[in-house]
């Protein structure tokens, strides 16, 4: 279910630290697609996306969420989006449904619709035989599942994630995957980046590739094939190619 | 390698970790480390000054020494010794849970009972070495006041070291054993954190209750204590005879020391292995949490004080670090009390009191809400303007102090109106000026990271002190010299001001 509408436009997003993080880059991902962002390590993918969720403030640029100008009104553009980092930020001491009841409380969600969503966003994630145990004892895995359930049970038009998929198992990532492409299918939004690139090609609508902080390519498997010049080269060759010719350019 | 070598160069290896842990501790970051040292230098030298006034009048003391004296010194040897358990204690559980080597170690083909042993010395000598550079003040003062004998204090401070650790370490693994791996932590961090304070609370109160005053020298020197105490020739004052310059006690208390730390790392040493094998085993005990409806209606804002306060209520250990303060409310309440019935002036001293524990129990609350916060990305993603959430989260001190401090202020307000009022001037003045620099010096932080938010920021751990001082001193001066109440009030202010100003969140 794609629209013409943008769901995430930046235009000129600048961040330095010490280097150029993120350079001027222009980014549109439409309503309803499934985005995933690839690049090497330290290209300036999380720093976009922290940009973006509100987490950072760019040196210069715009960025606009379903058409709110997120740097305007980030209360507003926060009301509709989600973020998830590769490392879950969870408190220990609450359990997996009071988190959740937590995160609802912090977007203003009604009870009576946050609760029974609540449960089963968990029990879809595996959680129900820990929906009463306090997060303190859960492997990495188990806390990704409640830091996403949290991202999701807000019902957010716009999901950010960082590397969802890092320590995962098998089962875990395909009940996430499962998830992400069901919000896809209802309208959502998800942005996501990963290293993992048979996730990207198996699940993205279209691919971008970020390196040095600049968008380097962009577009579906196909269209990227296309400028690789190759139809029957895989996304691991072509992103190699793309980060080496990037690397040799610099 | 030989056995040996191997031995020694994990003594040394123990050692460094030691070495930067204690940096660490005192300087926060690396690049701080040598400003640190020679802060700390400064320190002991500056320490001298206090270290007179408390102790120089002992300089002249000679053998034979009466009860009264014996009493004295002996006390204030066992407050050391309770003090180097409560660190030994500390130390000893952060190496069962905190260290992230010990996979590393235990999947080594090393001989874990020596690893360990080595382990164990290492934190006798970390607790004995912290010691003996605090004490240097108190027995410089000594020695120049009273002679080259009080070196031998020195020996003592070892000797109580060796003991220190010895102990920490049966106790802890006698918890261990007694309640098992997930509660030792939890027992042992506050055990640590009680039996320092509570042994010079414990004299406070018995001296309100027997003579009415908060000197706790009142109780030692007494003709009751006197009366009490065993006979002079009683082993019990084999510290205090060794402390003076006597070498033949001093030799059989440092070879005490030494032979209980090398009993217990005898017994122990080899135990330990097992010991933290339990500890992976439980590290993934399951608690469950009361269905909690905390979170269900009301606003955004009431959603963040309900996270504030379920969390604090369900971490016992990171409650009892940041009440801690309070245990030294117990004197003065009592202090209260008394005076219900015999009018005394001396009730003008619980203001300043409460005034600072109010100050520094804000400081601590206002980092965990301001900094600690384990969700950070979550609050800061949320739809609330970020003022929301601060305001939030210093309401949650405010009504946490409130609700602490109003029941004494009530009390004290049968006593004196007036004394409440400035009081609870002074609670809310304390209270608000903690919170405002922890705002203004705010990090990321996890809760776990409490332990060390003194060490994260100078500035913000020192003008916090300096203002709960300066506005308990104002407290109390508005009872009884209100002009100079107003000094020190724009010199608190002015203190204030200045740490806006150094801020890194100034503007």
């Amino acid at each position: 279910m794609q629209s013409d509408v943008s769901a995430l436009e930046v235009r000129g997003l600048t961040k330095r630290f010490d280097r150029p993080a993120v350079d001027a880059l222009d980014l549109t991902v439409r309503a309803g697609e499934f985005y995933a962002l690839l690049g090497p390590n330290g290209a300036g993918k999380t720093t976009t996306l922290r940009m973006v969720a509100g987490l950072l403030r760019p040196d210069a640029g715009s960025v606009s969420i379903l058409g709110i100008d997120a740097l305007a009104d980030p209360v507003a553009a926060k009301q509709i989006m989600a973020w998830v980092s590769d490392e879950p930020m969870i408190y220990d001491k609450l359990t997996p449904l009071e988190y959740l009841e937590f995160v609802a409380g912090l977007w203003g969600i009604d009870p009576a619709v946050s609760g029974p969503s609540a449960q089963q966003l968990l029990v879809s994630l595996g959680l129900e035989p820990h929906l009463h145990e306090r997060c303190e004892g859960f492997s990495k895995g188990m806390r990704q599942k409640v830091a996403l359930a949290g991202a999701l049970v807000h019902d957010p038009r716009l999901i950010i994630l960082d590397e969802p998929l890092t320590g995962l198992d098998a089962l875990s990532a395909r009940h996430v995957k499962g998830l992400l492409q069901d919000r896809v299918r209802a309208g959502c939004t998800v942005i996501m980046t990963t290293h993992i690139l048979e996730v990207a090609e198996r699940m993205a609508d279209r691919i971008g590739v970020i390196a040095a902080g600049r968008l380097v390519a962009e577009g579906t498997l196909t269209e990227l094939r296309q400028q690789n010049g190759r139809n029957d080269t895989s996304l691991e060759d072509m992103f190699i190619a793309l980060v080496n010719t990037e690397a040799a350019a610099a | 390698m030989s056995s040996a070598a191997a031995l020694s160069w994990f003594a040394r290896h123990e050692i460094r970790l030691a070495w930067r842990e204690w940096l660490a501790m005192i300087a926060g970051s690396r690049g701080k480390r040598k400003r640190a040292i020679i802060a700390l230098i400064v320190f002991v030298a500056i320490m001298h000054l206090p270290a007179y006034a408390v102790i120089g009048r002992f300089a002249d003391l000679q053998a034979p020494l009466g009860k009264p004296e014996l009493i004295v010194i002996t006390a204030t040897i066992f407050l050391a010794w309770a003090l180097m358990l409560s660190q030994a204690i500390e130390s000893v559980t952060r190496v069962f849970y905190a260290r992230a080597d010990l996979d590393l170690i235990m999947s080594s083909p090393a001989n874990l009972a020596n690893v360990f042993s080595v382990r164990i010395a290492a934190i006798a000598l970390s607790v004995t070495g912290m010691a003996l550079l605090l004490s240097t003040p108190f027995v410089d003062v000594l020695v120049i006041g009273g002679g080259i004998r009080w070196l031998s204090t020195f020996g003592v401070v070892v000797a109580i070291g060796l003991t220190a650790a010895a102990v920490a370490i049966a106790i802890t693994v006698a918890l261990f054993r007694l309640i098992g791996p997930s509660r030792t932590r939890l027992v042992a961090q506050i055990v640590a954190a009680i039996i320092g304070a509570g042994f010079v609370i414990a004299l406070q109160v018995a001296a309100i209750l027997s003579y009415g005053t908060l000197s706790r020298f009142a109780v030692l020197t007494s003709d009751a204590a006197a009366a009490y105490a065993p006979a002079l020739d009683s082993p019990l004052w084999w510290p205090a005879r060794a402390a003076i310059g006597d070498g033949m006690v001093l030799s059989w208390l440092m070879a005490g020391g030494l032979v209980l730390l090398g009993a217990v790392m005898a017994v122990f040493s080899p135990r330990f292995a097992d010991t933290v094998v339990s500890v992976a085993a439980t590290a993934r005990s399951v608690r469950r949490g009361a269905r909690a409806t905390a979170f269900r209606g009301g606003s955004r804002q009431q959603a963040l004080r309900a996270k504030e306060f379920l969390l604090l209520r369900r971490d016992p250990w990171l409650l009892s670090q940041s009440l801690m303060q309070l245990l030294y409310l117990v004197p003065p309440a009592l202090m209260l009390w008394r005076s219900f019935s015999e009018s005394s002036t001396a009730i003008v001293l619980i203001t300043p009191v409460i005034v600072m524990a109010a100050g520094q129990l804000a400081g601590g609350l206002a980092w965990l809400t301001i900094s600690g916060e384990d969700a950070a990305d979550l609050v800061a993603t949320a739809p609330l303007q970020p003022s929301r959430v601060t305001r939030a989260k210093v309401e949650v001190v405010l009504i946490a102090i409130g609700a602490i401090f109003a029941p004494l202020i009530a009390a004290l307000a049968f006593a004196s109106v007036t004394q409440a009022i400035v009081t609870a001037l002074g609670v809310i003045v304390a209270t608000v000026s903690a919170a405002a620099i922890q705002f203004w010096f705010r990090v990321q932080a996890k809760r776990s990271q409490f332990r060390r938010r003194q060490t994260s920021s100078r500035p913000a751990t020192f003008a916090e002190a300096f203002c709960s001082i300066g506005w308990a001193a104002t407290a109390a001066l508005a009872l009884t010299i209100p002009i100079a109440a107003v000094i020190s009030g724009a010199m608190t202010a002015a203190i204030l001001a200045a740490t806006w100003k150094i801020s890194p969140r100034r503007g």
